[in-house]
């Protein structure tokens, strides 16, 4: 059984925490305990029916406010998949909150109501969905039986919908016509709308496919711990510790280390007491090379003959994340997986007004800006392209005043 | 070629074991905080594959309330012989014998909020900047909402309403002095994950989590083991009862329930079946709907 992982876009208006709410308890998986507390609550639904969103807001501050304020992780399984929900806030003011339980997704849930159909926020969320690579996305046209199941609202908005995916470049769209509130299409098929062929949402979940295959060429491995026993019977025993972030590795294959640029072999494979001869993306793993080089934390082992970009002046995407604007004239820390280097923000090129996708000319970055920079590093960065490799094309700045994580990076060019 | 696909236990530890090695790469001091639960022994097993056949770059720290069961104890010795790392003990005892913190009374009377003092005094005193513990997010609605890496003040104190962004596979460790990071490796396992893993690899666990016969009286409701720990009176009648625990705390906040299930399998079909989430079986949990959020607030785990 693999697992899932996907987000909800949208806010408490649009149903979202209904919608979760409801997938949680139509698959069984709301305990006996939390259902009492559930039910003890003081808000219901109008007709008195339990209020289902009450199951996603975690902090005294959300409760009280009705809205969601930060991410909350949820978790559900059926027979065929488990499933990581990140239900993630709507507004605005919370895009980088947004931004961190979206990154780690595979798919994301984009809710529209149907009375209001493709909003300033449809557009928003779509997109962070198209800037973050987001591989699938599903529309959820809810509050259907608020317009009469109606298939002619549905077809209106769908095909609005379909000229926005194709401007923001989203390739995998699907879409569910659903009612959270009353069930329809959630996990059950809907007895409202016989003119809707496809599947439910969850059904959908449990079906789309989010495997990959074995890809050599984007081979790459941080490492992050070297293993050096020491001990006498391990004298020379020297493992390479990390995660493969990308790709694939065998032994024999033929590695080079970043930035040194030195190159050997893979001559063993570890993973704790188990020597396998291949390992792929997303396995914690330990290597061994046959030539003894000088390899520390903040290295990335990577395929020598599909080496990935090196550089220090960068173009990327960013989303601004802190309180604090961008300054030009300061030194931010850059983490780009277990590499650490200085980092200056060299020119900001655009910002772009996510609620109109417009790109305009920028002299500063604010708390929940996005748009594009030239950042220049101290160290040249081993580097992808984030839209041919996700998982190495992304990076994060840090206010070395306040150590908070103040910007996203994606790498989209190298810079002259 | 054919696609390949990682199975979700071992994309879990594979997460697990990598936030491990960033915890390592990333502090000079850190610690693993080990309570002798199934979630921290879970712990004890990811960081073996994540720095095996090297030796733990952090000890185990251990906040002994005193009022532990004794099974926990037996266990927790048993294990530090077994792979040869060091412990370190914070005793609430001696918060108590210092006048750091003063024994609750009554009836409900227990240590476990008491544990936080304890616990923020063994991190100061040995420098600790990051300790690493099984909290998960599924066991609670404000755990939900914590970070992997959740930075605390000096006072211990988590701000929910100014983490980190935590975004892709990057952790931020950075911290200033006098601050620490709670690392928590297994936020996004759930409780039968934790117990098909132990399943799976076949882990030991401390005897009080099996079916067993003990003496037990019913306090609101739950069922409590009697021990002299726990503030007893006339009302309290003492039964003989066949139960087992879901969570390992303190003798006088941990519920038990009536169980046949002395085997793992039996285990996990119960909990499969079961209605009831494990932190319901927590006394310390009950008390309101922010509770958790609330100790988090002061320095809890």
């Amino acid at each position: 059984m693999n697992l899932l992982k996907f987000f909800t876009a949208g806010s408490v208006d649009d149903g979202k925490s209904t919608l979760i709410g409801r997938l949680l308890y139509d698959t069984d998986s709301i305990l006996a305990d939390q259902l009492e507390a559930l039910q003890q609550s003081n808000r219901k639904n109008d007709d008195g029916s339990i209020d289902l969103a009450i199951l996603t807001d975690g902090l005294r501050a959300e409760r009280e406010q009705g809205i969601t304020i930060d991410v909350a992780y949820k978790y559900f399984q059926t027979e065929k998949r488990k499933f990581i929900i990140a239900d993630t806030p709507g507004h605005i003011q919370y895009t980088r909150n947004m931004i961190t339980g979206a990154s780690t997704a595979k798919l994301a849930i984009i809710l529209v109501d149907a009375r209001n159909g493709v909003i300033e926020q449809t557009i928003r969320h779509s997109y962070l969905v198209s800037l973050l690579g987001i591989e699938h996305v599903v529309v959820c046209l809810n509050k259907m039986d608020m317009v009469d199941y109606s298939e002619e609202v549905f077809n209106t908005i769908t095909d609005r919908y379909k000229t926005l995916a194709t401007d923001l470049s989203l390739k995998d769209v699907t879409f569910i016509p659903i009612s959270a509130l009353k069930g329809d299409n959630v996990v059950n098929e809907s007895e409202h709308m016989p003119w809707y062929k496809g599947q439910s949402l969850l059904h959908f979940l449990e079906n789309v496919d989010v495997e990959t295959g074995p890809d050599y060429n984007l081979a790459r491995m941080p490492v992050q711990w070297v293993v050096r026993p020491q001990t006498d019977e391990l004298h020379d025993y020297r493992g390479y510790a990390g995660r493969v972030l990308s790709g694939s590795f065998n032994v024999n294959d033929k590695v080079t280390v970043l930035p040194s640029g030195t190159s050997s072999v893979i001559e063993r494979i570890e993973i704790f007491d188990q020597t396998p001869s291949e390992v792929h993306a997303g396995q914690s793993v330990t290597l061994h090379l046959k030539d003894n080089i000088d390899i520390s934390r903040g290295d990335v082992l990577v395929n020598s003959d599909h080496l990935p970009q090196s550089s220090q002046l960068i173009e990327a995407d960013v989303c601004w994340m802190d309180t604090r604007p961008l300054d030009e004239h300061i030194t931010y820390l850059l983490q780009h997986n277990s590499k650490v280097t200085k980092c200056k923000v060299r020119e900001i090129i655009h910002k772009v007004d996510i609620n109109t996708l417009e790109k305009q000319e920028a002299y500063d970055f604010k708390l929940n800006d996005i748009g594009r920079i030239v950042i220049k590093t101290a160290d040249a960065l081993a580097f992808d392209f984030y839209t041919d490799n996700k998982a190495n094309g992304a990076a994060i700045l840090i206010d070395s005043r306040t150590n908070l994580t103040v910007a996203a990076l994606m790498f989209r060019a190298v810079a002259d | 070629m054919s696609k390949y696909n990682l199975d979700y236990l071992d994309e879990l530890e594979a997460e697990a074991i990598h936030i491990l090695r960033e915890v390592a790469g990333q502090f000079e001091k850190p610690a693993l905080l080990f309570s002798g639960g199934k979630d921290s022994i879970t712990l004890v097993r990811l960081a073996e594959k994540a720095f095996r056949p090297g030796k733990f770059p952090f000890p185990l720290v251990h906040i002994d309330t005193g009022h532990n069961f004794e099974e926990t104890i037996t266990y927790r010795d048993k294990m530090i012989e077994r792979i040869g790392e060091k412990l370190i003990v914070g005793s609430v005892q001696d918060s108590i014998d210092q006048g750091k913190v003063v024994e609750q009374k009554g009836k409900n009377a227990s240590r476990n909020s008491l544990q936080t003092v304890t616990l923020l005094d063994t991190i100061a005193a040995n420098g600790f900047d990051a300790c690493i513990g099984g909290a998960r997010r599924d066991e609670e609605k404000a755990r939900a909402k914590e970070r992997i890496f959740s930075v605390r003040d000096e006072f211990g104190q988590w701000d929910p309403k100014r983490q980190r962004p935590e975004l892709w596979n990057i952790y931020n460790g950075k911290i200033h002095k006098g601050e620490n990071v709670r690392v928590f490796p297994i936020s996004n396992w759930t409780e039968l994950d934790v117990w098909n893993y132990i399943r799976r690899e076949n882990i030991e666990l401390p005897s009080i989590y099996f079916a067993h016969e003990r003496d037990v009286i019913t306090r609101n409701g739950q069922l409590m083991a009697a021990s002299p720990f726990l503030n007893m009176d006339e009302d309290d009648i003492v039964e003989h009862k066949k139960v087992r625990f879901r969570t390992v705390g303190d003798m006088s906040c941990t519920a038990a329930v009536e169980s046949d299930a002395d085997q793992l399998d039996d285990i996990i079909a119960e909990i499969s079946e079961s209605k009831i989430s494990e932190r319901g079986a927590r006394m310390d949990d009950k008390v309101s709907e922010a509770a958790m959020e609330d100790r988090k607030k002061g320095g809890y785990f």
